[in-house]
């Protein structure tokens, strides 16, 4: 008993799980809207141009977040012009900008061999090195998120539904459009250091997919995917310890396992 | 003494405002980038209309749609709805019900979700209904048939139900015009009967109705006025007036069979199918 209740001594630990928990209902949010919209590529596409933006920031002595939130932002903006002008279609657009912004992050850090900043941990998430800074930056993004999808419901519903007839509706789309670039780049530049670049797309979409498949109503699929979030984010954070593994690895391979019982429930049921 | 001659004639003739026009396209040219799909396209539909508009595939319906429900922008000319610029209409005076076949029907939203949809022009900002909110989902559903089916996924719920939901989602703000795209496709021809029935019922309340389909049988049964259009305007009037040989032949370029029996008009292609021919 005194092993279980071990982890819960250390400080480390207590921020790491209460960073896990926010990102789990961050990320579990917005996710639902990421699935619904057919953009699931989307996170993983938005990490890497994070990461690059960040390397970029600090060339010009800027912050990891700001340099980060820029060329996210950028990114964001640029694959929903080019897939709203063109015929070219969303994973494409998604593959070329994001990774054009990484490949320039790669290249400068390969040209400046000095480089002195480790980015190993949003690499590969490292949630026991959480800072207070880390902390407040994701409290802060998951408040502003919540409250917004909270009051902003309607309005994204619609145009994540029918995005046309939302149009018609006198819905102003392309502000909805814009907000939800931004909610959702920062939730995934918050959400880095916590289970990393390579982990932030399995993070948006596990808790979204296994709520929808038990609920066929859209304000129950986004309280389930919350839960589902913030409770993968607990037990993942414990299973890190216990088995001392990566914490960004087992809160996703956690994720992973509700997903796949709740998948072999459903398909039991539909027989 | 020019001024008062001025008022006067302003007043005895006809404006906008007081022709009623629901609808009043002037001159509008529309395409994509550099095709053009129809050009200098003039017309003018009445308050309390019910018109269907018939064409054959890409004659530019679903363009002029867009161009009325202002998606899309006209290359040249004015729309002006309600004497208002398209765009700038209180918002929830236009209804629209989508073609059902572009729906994502695998979306998580039950039959109620949708309905409120249509609120949205209320500007509340909670998610939850209010009791107001609920009553008057409740009363347009019960009107319309899909009371019992409210907390069901639109998936589960038959073809007639699915263009009722949207149906209801369109009127719930109680619009002045009402655009249908292709309500007729995708659903059987009971289902079209009904939804047709119900459209006229709609109308007669004063709701201006307008919409594309490709079934020339339900229009000639159900709808008083017709459009026949490609890439322009071919002809408009009473189906019975204007569904003649050669109008339907301009506008959908192949012979066209029309029959008349006891009032009533069957419309078929000519050309008869070769598995016919096997039968001999």
């Amino acid at each position: 008993m005194e092993f279980l209740l071990e982890p819960f001594a250390y400080d480390f630990f207590m921020r790491g799980l209460l960073a896990a928990v926010m990102v789990g209902a961050l990320c579990g949010a917005v996710g639902v809207y990421v699935v619904l919209r057919g953009m699931s590529y989307v996170g993983h596409g938005l990490s890497h141009a994070a990461i690059g933006g960040a390397i970029i920031g600090i060339t010009f002595n800027l912050d990891f977040y700001a340099g980060a939130l820029i060329m996210g932002l950028l990114a964001a903006l640029a694959i929903n012009q080019i897939t709203k002008n063109s015929h070219i279609k969303l994973d494409a657009a998604i593959g070329i900008v994001t990774t054009a912004i990484f490949a320039l992050g790669v290249a400068i850090v390969s040209k400046l061999r000095n480089f002195k900043q480790n980015f190993e941990a949003a690499l590969f998430g490292n949630i026991l090195g959480i800072t207070d800074q880390d902390l407040m930056m994701i409290a802060g993004v998951t408040v502003i998120t919540l409250i917004t999808m909270f009051f902003c419901y309607r309005t994204l519903l619609f145009s994540t539904f029918d995005h046309e007839a939302a149009r018609i509706f006198g819905v102003k789309t392309n502000t909805v459009e814009f907000l939800f670039s931004l909610l959702l780049t920062l939730s995934v530049i918050v959400s880095l250091n916590v289970v990393g670049v390579t982990m932030v797309a399995a993070t948006l979409i596990a808790p979204a997919i296994t709520a929808r498949m038990l609920t066929d109503s859209f304000s129950r699929m986004i309280v389930l995917a919350i839960l589902f979030g913030s409770v993968t984010g607990i037990v993942g954070m414990y299973l890190s310890y216990i088995f001392n593994v990566a914490s960004g690895t087992t809160i996703v391979l956690f994720s992973t396992l509700v997903f796949s019982l709740t998948l072999m429930a459903h398909l039991l049921r539909r027989q | 003494m020019q001024h008062v001659w001025q008022v006067l004639m302003q007043a005895i003739t006809p404006s906008d405002a007081q022709s009623h026009a629901a609808i009043k396209l002037t001159g509008v040219t529309a395409g994509y980038g550099k095709h053009i799909v129809f050009r200098d396209l003039s017309l003018e539909i009445a308050s309390g209309q019910f018109i269907g508009i018939v064409g054959p595939t890409a004659c530019g319906k679903t363009t002029l749609l867009k161009i009325i429900l202002g998606v899309q922008p006209a290359i040249t000319g004015t729309v002006r709805l309600h004497n208002h610029c398209v765009g700038s209409a209180k918002p929830g005076t236009v209804g629209y019900v989508p073609q059902l076949g572009s729906v994502d029907w695998t979306f998580p939203v039950t039959v109620e979700e949708v309905i409120m949809m249509g609120l949205y022009t209320n500007g509340r900002y909670w998610p939850w209904l209010s009791k107001t909110e609920k009553i008057s989902i409740h009363a347009m559903a019960d009107r319309l048939g899909v009371y019992d089916c409210l907390h069901q996924h639109i998936v589960n719920i038959s073809g007639g139900q699915r263009q009722r939901t949207f149906l209801a989602r369109a009127l719930i703000n109680r619009p002045k015009l009402l655009i249908l795209d292709e309500p007729t496709s995708g659903v059987d021809i009971k289902t079209q009967h009904e939804v047709l029935h119900l459209l006229g019922d709609i109308n007669r309340e004063g709701i201006t109705i307008l919409l594309t389909t490709h079934d020339l049988n339900a229009v000639a049964s159900h709808l008083p006025w017709v459009i026949c259009f490609n890439r322009g305007m071919i002809a408009q009037g009473r189906p019975n007036d204007i569904f003649t040989n050669e109008i339907l032949t301009q506008t959908y370029g192949g012979d066209i069979v029309i029959v008349k029996h006891e009032g009533h008009l069957l419309i078929a292609n000519s050309t008869p199918l070769n598995f016919m021919d096997d039968t001999k």
